[in-house]
């Protein structure tokens, strides 16, 4: 037994760092009024939540997880979820929460003054949040943007080789090729998208990843969310890439949302509206603008310098909510183009 | 622990024919080609690795080997994915390694595309390695030494002794080390989808995401699953009935071989090259990402909570799971049937699968059991119950155990094939009871391998990423779910930090057990 010992002393040290530790877990103490967030958006937003908590006294616990799998959890608690609010990036996530019956549909007049039609459910189950778009990104100094036009032209042969994209797995290129399914529908976007496999794209993980290859001349256009790019200037105001906003003669550029709605079995149904109504308003909004660099959905709300100099630009008002509907389809329709 | 497993397979009530016909007419032939190739890839690069520098620092004395022993098992501390960014951030064409190439050799030079599958087999290779290294470790320190110095006395040349006689008897460790290391490679989601290399586990999140059919893929990681029990069988029908066990105590008195000159520096460049490469190489790349941020690196706020369930989380499961494994390991040794054998490798196949197929896999029983009980306590006591096990510690200690079963059992078992069977027959003769034979006996015989799977369980569950983010309690949040939170936003230099405390987190038991193995162990024999 005199060998073992150490191993002895070594599993008591462990067990009692265990119990320790897990005494510090909290615990279900019932706080003053909360709401409990279930959030797969995890940046820019704490300043608002501060200042939401300051105003009302509403406490916010938050559990930040993968959009797929917080549906999931939400499934399984059902009716006992501790969740309110559900939050999270992207048209067609939200879309696919509404149809799972996930979100309850919510009658608040100050949401429908301060968020446009296009960019909530037509339902009022959920209300977009911020928007961002994902369009053409160019190295200034290898490309005249003059040879720019639209999603489409990016499968002109003077692209071959010179193109960088996100996978298609990617959900906001899903959401993407959903949108130019409802337009143009599946013969004819598949068309497009095999232009692009046809200038054999360098396929590249993260869309800061795609900035700085286009940056270094690996390649010399690609496709990213505007916010990436605005994050990169403000780090680096000399970096030489530019957005150029796709299709302004004809449809606009694609928009996506961030967004939430009230669940389906929400405890604090009240503290929860009055929640969404606070992420809406100017103050909110010029947070979110200001911190996470994106589009205000609001559209009082002023957008932050950098993103402002860009100028303005007419962006595709079809309901981004066609994203959840043509995502299944978007995603069979680059398997079959090659689309990685 | 085979219920997860049981409700993947469920999952074939409602086959989702339209969507295998469209992966078979587009790409599964493809997926399984790549899959496989992966796997076999990094199988064959670990075990060559991991053998080599384990038989290097036991059976020889160089330069450095005193801190190379512990330090090679580093790069298990650094979850998978981490070292994949690095490399792509050190070696990818707008990197620091291709600018300055081309800025000496010409803009038309390239390099070999990293985003490729040599280039993902390559970082699981030096990510996994430790796994057979430290079970190869394990195995040549208890009879390497010696079972080469009797070969030799018996006229057999050095290098014969080697590939004859310890190979073969430490076999049950490598084919462990290695099954790990494969069944790691199967399940990774984080680092084929940093390179864009499309695997199964790939294919199943974007059939789960992108379709939002979530049946189609359970069915997709039950062919997974279906693969891994392929290769364990593969390695049963290998092996035979060859059986290879161990009579004496671990030898600690038989010295290593001194090298000198050439020899030595060799010996001390390949340890430092793959240590260098998977190691030193990403952990600089995250310090200097830390010293990036604008205005300097900051101290998250909750930084202490971070670190405090981080740690209770790896202890809890390093010892539940061991328990588990141990108790089905010797369940299997007393009673040796051929179902036992398979129920026991059945339940550790959880790890060739994606974390967060057996997070869901979790969810469901977990959630039918909250059920139940608020069923039961609405009849006692009248009144409705909070949900109990849905998102609690519970929870996720269960799909961690579900998940690194393997991880335990698969070490535990290999150190305990090595004690001869003779040994229970000798010590239940004497009148040792079962309980006094295991505590006696086996456990004094295991502690290496018994060390060694705790170590291994600590270091996956601090890294383990889906399976906490879905199940946690409201509020539970780990380092690897902050590092995780800050990379999605491609935040890298503010997850450097966090991503370093998980590195320092895991070096903890390494030292830990390098002191109580080479320390006290030492001593007295």
């Amino acid at each position: 037994m005199r060998s073992n010992s150490p191993t002895c002393r070594v599993i008591v040290a462990v067990v009692g760092v265990v119990a320790i530790c897990l005494g510090l877990v909290p615990g279900w103490a019932p706080a003053a009024e909360e709401v409990v967030l279930y959030t797969a958006r995890h940046y820019g937003q704490e300043k608002a939540f501060d200042a939401f908590t300051q105003k009302t006294g509403i406490q916010i616990k938050s559990l930040n997880g993968d959009a797929g799998q917080l549906f999931e959890r939400l499934k399984a608690e059902g009716d006992r979820s501790p969740a309110d609010v559900l939050i999270t990036v992207d048209a067609g996530n939200l879309w696919n929460a509404a149809r799972a019956g996930l979100l309850a549909p919510v009658t608040s007049a100050e949401l429908t003054r301060n968020i446009p039609a296009h960019l909530r459910d037509p339902e009022s189950r959920w209300f977009g949040l911020t928007m961002r778009a994902r369009t053409i990104m160019y190295n200034t100094k290898k490309v005249n943007p003059a040879d720019l036009s639209t999603y489409e032209a990016l499968g002109d042969p003077r692209w071959k080789g010179r193109l960088c994209l996100r996978s298609s797995g990617y959900i906001y290129n899903q959401s993407l090729l959903a949108t130019m399914i409802k337009r143009h529908g599946e013969p004819r976007t598949e068309q497009i998208v095999k232009g692009w496999v046809a200038n054999q794209p360098t396929i590249i993980s993260g869309d800061t990843k795609i900035l700085e290859a286009i940056a270094a001349g690996q390649c010399d256009v690609g496709l990213t969310n505007s916010y990436y790019l605005a994050r990169m200037l403000a780090k680096d105001a000399s970096f030489p890439v530019a957005p150029f906003w796709a299709n302004q003669g004809t449809t606009g550029t694609h928009v996506n949302v961030s967004g939430g709605g009230v669940t389906a079995h929400a405890k604090n149904r009240a503290a929860a509206v009055k929640l969404l109504e606070f992420l809406s308003t100017l103050e909110a909004q010029q947070m979110f603008a200001d911190t996470a660099m994106e589009f205000p959905a609001n559209p009082k709300a002023e957008t932050n310098p950098i993103v402002r100099a860009w100028g303005p630009f007419k962006h595709d008002d079809i309901g981004v909510a066609s994203a959840g509907e043509f995502q299944a389809a978007a995603t069979r329709l680059a398997d079959r183009a090659g689309y990685k | 622990m085979a219920v997860p497993l049981l409700v993947v397979g469920t999952a074939w009530r409602h086959p989702a024919g339209a969507v295998w016909r469209h992966l078979w007419d587009t790409q599964l032939a493809g997926l399984i080609v790549n899959t496989l190739g992966l796997a076999a890839a990094v199988g064959a690069g670990t075990l060559a690795i991991g053998t080599a520098l384990a038989w290097l620092v036991v059976a020889y004395r160089f330069p450095g080997r005193r801190v190379f022993e512990w330090a090679l098992v580093l790069p298990l501390a650094v979850p998978a994915y981490v070292i994949g960014f690095a490399f792509l951030g050190l070696f990818d064409f707008s990197g620091p390694v291709q600018s300055a190439l081309r800025r000496a050799l010409g803009d038309e030079w390239r390099v070999p595309e990293l985003r490729s599958g040599w280039g993902v087999a390559l970082v699981m290779t030096l990510v996994f390695y430790p796994y057979v290294y430290l079970l190869a470790r394990s195995a040549f320190r208890e009879h390497g030494l010696a079972t080469l110095e009797t070969a030799r006395s018996l006229g057999r040349s050095r290098r014969r002794a080697f590939f004859g006689t310890v190979l073969p008897m430490a076999r049950p460790s490598l084919v462990a080390g290695v099954s790990l290391a494969m069944m790691e490679a199967l399940a990774d989601f984080g680092t084929v989808s940093t390179f864009g290399y499309r695997t199964l586990t790939e294919a199943i999140y974007r059939v789960w995401h992108g379709m939002f059919d979530r049946a189609a893929a359970a069915q997709l990681a039950s062919l997974l699953l279906l693969l891994a029990l392929a290769l364990l069988g593969l390695e049963r029908a290998l092996r035979g009935r060859r059986r290879f066990t161990q009579g004496h105590r671990p030898a600690g008195g038989v010295a290593g071989v001194r090298l000198r000159g050439w020899r030595a520096r060799v010996a001390t460049g390949a340890c430092l090259a793959v240590l260098g490469l998977a190691f030193v190489l990403p952990v600089g790349q995250l310090l200097l990402w830390a010293g990036e941020l604008v205005g300097g690196a900051r101290v998250p706020a909750n930084f202490g909570a971070l670190l405090g369930s981080t740690f209770a989380l790896a202890a809890g499961a390093a010892l539940s799971i061991c328990v588990l494994a141990l108790i089905l390991a010797y369940a299997v040794r007393l009673h040796p049937s051929p179902g036992a054998r398979f129920v026991a490798q059945f339940s550790s196949m959880g790890y060739a699968l994606p974390g967060a197929v057996i997070a869901v896999g979790v969810l469901a029983p977990i959630a039918w059991l909250d059920g139940v009980l608020r069923d039961v306590v609405q009849l006692v006591l009248g009144r409705p119950l909070d949900l109990l096990l849905t998102g609690s510690a519970v929870a996720v200690l269960f799909a961690y155990a579900v998940r690194f079963l393997a991880v335990g059992y698969q070490t535990i078992d290999a150190s305990l094939a090595r004690v001869p069977p003779s040994f229970d027959e000798a010590a239940r003769s004497l009148g040792v009871r079962l309980g006094g034979t295991l505590r006696r006996v086996h456990l004094p015989l295991m502690r290496g391998g018994l060390l060694t799977a705790a170590i291994l369980v600590w270091v996956e569950t601090m890294k383990e990423l889906p399976a906490t983010l879905l199940l946690r309690p409201l509020g539970l949040k780990t380092l690897a779910i902050e590092v995780w939170e800050l990379t999605s936003e491609s935040l890298w230099a503010e997850a450097a930090l966090p991503a370093i405390a998980i590195v320092l987190v895991g070096l903890f038991p390494l030292m830990l057990t390098t002191h109580l193995t080479n320390g006290p162990a030492r001593g007295p024999e």
